[in-house]
């Protein structure tokens, strides 16, 4: 039983384990996707906080930022799926549902990926506002543009362009983390390959096969992002 | 709120602290170890040990962590050699197995903090202590390692907070530190929110406490940096 070979276990046919991790792959991928973008509109507020923000607003973002760096991430997974229920349920019962409601495990890891990486994404997008020249949001306000005008004509896009490298590295971070969720049972490709290794008893391969995909993934993504960065940067002068 | 839950969490939680600081500090000083030993091979100019530190960082990095430990905990035992090895009785903790992935995670982490810190060495104090006399283990020893720490001190003072942050995977893996602690509360009494509140601020606090002992150290390594404060208020003592 113990020795049919790799390419039989994760065969596309029927009893092979292939499309289920390919669908748990695109599970990865779909929950990270989320989290990152809701962690990018997190972040964006959260910049614009530090950045414009009167005193208690800005120390408000300070805290946000320090504690959810100074906290495991696997703790605010625990927060998001456990929590919602201490929430929901209440709520559920006042409008007659009876019984345990919670988030559903994608909602949740999406959440709690966004809150941690939405600290990393106000950094990012700070920084990255910081390198926009002056000059040139004065240029746009001497054009006579509106403050909403120039911030999405100008100092969006510049901006973006310069939080770039800093956006892959997040990127990068919360494809991994996305590996955390398989805590609360959602199938993605960590926790694929746990039911895969308990039915067939060949842990090291499933979990290899996951480290395979996850390095295909961010090897892949990777790429991508240093084309994007490539391109965006086109106009710029290298020093 | 309920103040009494919140002592009472917070007494539950504090046995697992000495594990979770037991787990960071054991697999940074392992990692430690390896880091250097990886930074040493990159920058060795011999082709063969590079790549294979490359390929070292490069996988350990572009994978996630707790894939890793479960590689390491679970994976292992697939194969009857490693069962019947003189290992197994190591491989076969939880404590143990965390610890290696920990310490084999932060050293492809760490290697790029000290290889920055070895490269930013002048290479004028280098060729000065050539000029001395010095050997080249000598150089390395006195001249190169002390001034590449002092230089990596502060990236690698992030690395022990996130490795700190790391130790929580390892109650996946049935350890009961904090996390695991904190899971088992929020299990019991179904009040995430605050053992979330109790735990977390736990974190905080030994995070806290390590980037001031890291401050301490900058400092105390670097006294060429420091303000002429220092001097005036030496010189009114003495007037005094």
């Amino acid at each position: 039983m113990n020795d049919f070979g790799v390419m039989t276990v994760f065969s596309f046919a029927p009893g092979g384990w292939g499309a289920a991790m390919a669908a748990a792959s695109a599970m990865t991928i779909a929950v990270a996707m989320a989290g990152f973008i809701a962690g990018a509109i997190i972040g964006t507020f959260g910049a614009w906080a530090k950045i414009s923000g009167g005193r208690i607003v800005r120390s408000v973002a300070d805290g946000y930022t320090t504690v959810l760096r100074g906290i495991p991430d696997l703790l605010v997974i625990y927060l998001f799926y456990f929590g919602s229920s201490a929430v929901l349920t209440p709520i559920g019962r006042f409008f007659g549902a009876n019984g345990f409601l919670s988030l559903p495990a994608f909602f949740a890891g999406c959440l709690a990926i966004a809150i941690v990486s939405g600290a990393y994404h106000t950094e990012v997008f700070r920084g990255a506002y910081q390198v926009v020249a002056l000059g040139e949001i004065d240029a746009a306000y001497a054009t006579g543009m509106s403050r909403a005008l120039a911030f999405r004509r100008i100092i969006a896009p510049l901006t973006l362009r310069f939080a770039l490298p800093g956006l892959a590295n997040i990127w990068q971070l919360v494809l991994k983390e996305s590996s955390l969720i398989s805590v609360t049972g959602l199938v993605e490709i960590l926790r694929q390959s746990q039911i895969g290794a308990g039915s067939t008893k060949q842990p090291f391969t499933f979990f290899l096969a996951a480290a395979i995909l996850y390095l295909l993934i961010s090897s892949a993504s990777g790429w991508l992002l240093q084309f994007a960065e490539r391109h965006f940067t086109r106009g710029l002068r290298r020093g | 709120m309920d103040f009494s839950f919140f002592l009472s969490a917070f007494l539950r939680l504090l046995p697992g602290v000495p594990l979770t600081l037991q787990l960071a500090f054991v697999s940074v000083g392992l990692g430690m170890v390896l880091a250097l030993i990886l930074a040493l091979l990159r920058l060795s100019r011999i082709r063969p040990f590079e790549w294979i530190a490359r390929a070292y960082i490069f996988l350990f990095r572009s994978t996630p962590l707790l894939v890793q430990i479960f590689l390491i905990y679970y994976g292992l035992s697939q194969f009857p050699t490693v069962r019947y090895s003189v290992l197994w009785p190591i491989l076969r903790q939880p404590y143990w197995c965390a610890i290696i992935a920990l310490a084999l995670n932060t050293a492809a982490y760490g290697s790029e903090i000290i290889r920055g810190g070895l490269r930013s060495v002048p290479e004028g104090q280098i060729e000065a202590a050539r000029a001395c006399g010095m050997s080249r283990i000598t150089v390395f020893r006195r001249i190169v390692l002390p001034l590449a720490i002092r230089q990596a001190l502060p990236a690698y003072g992030n690395e022990i907070i996130l490795m700190v942050k790391a130790t929580a995977l390892a109650s996946v893996i049935t350890m009961m530190e904090i996390t695991g602690l904190a899971a088992k509360l929020i299990s019991e009494s179904y009040r995430a929110v605050e053992v979330f509140v109790v735990a977390g601020s736990i974190y905080l606090i030994i995070n806290y406490v390590i980037t001031r002992v890291i401050h301490l150290l900058e400092y105390w390594l670097t006294p060429h940096l420091r303000s002429v404060s220092t001097p005036v208020v030496i010189e009114r003592e003495d007037a005094a």
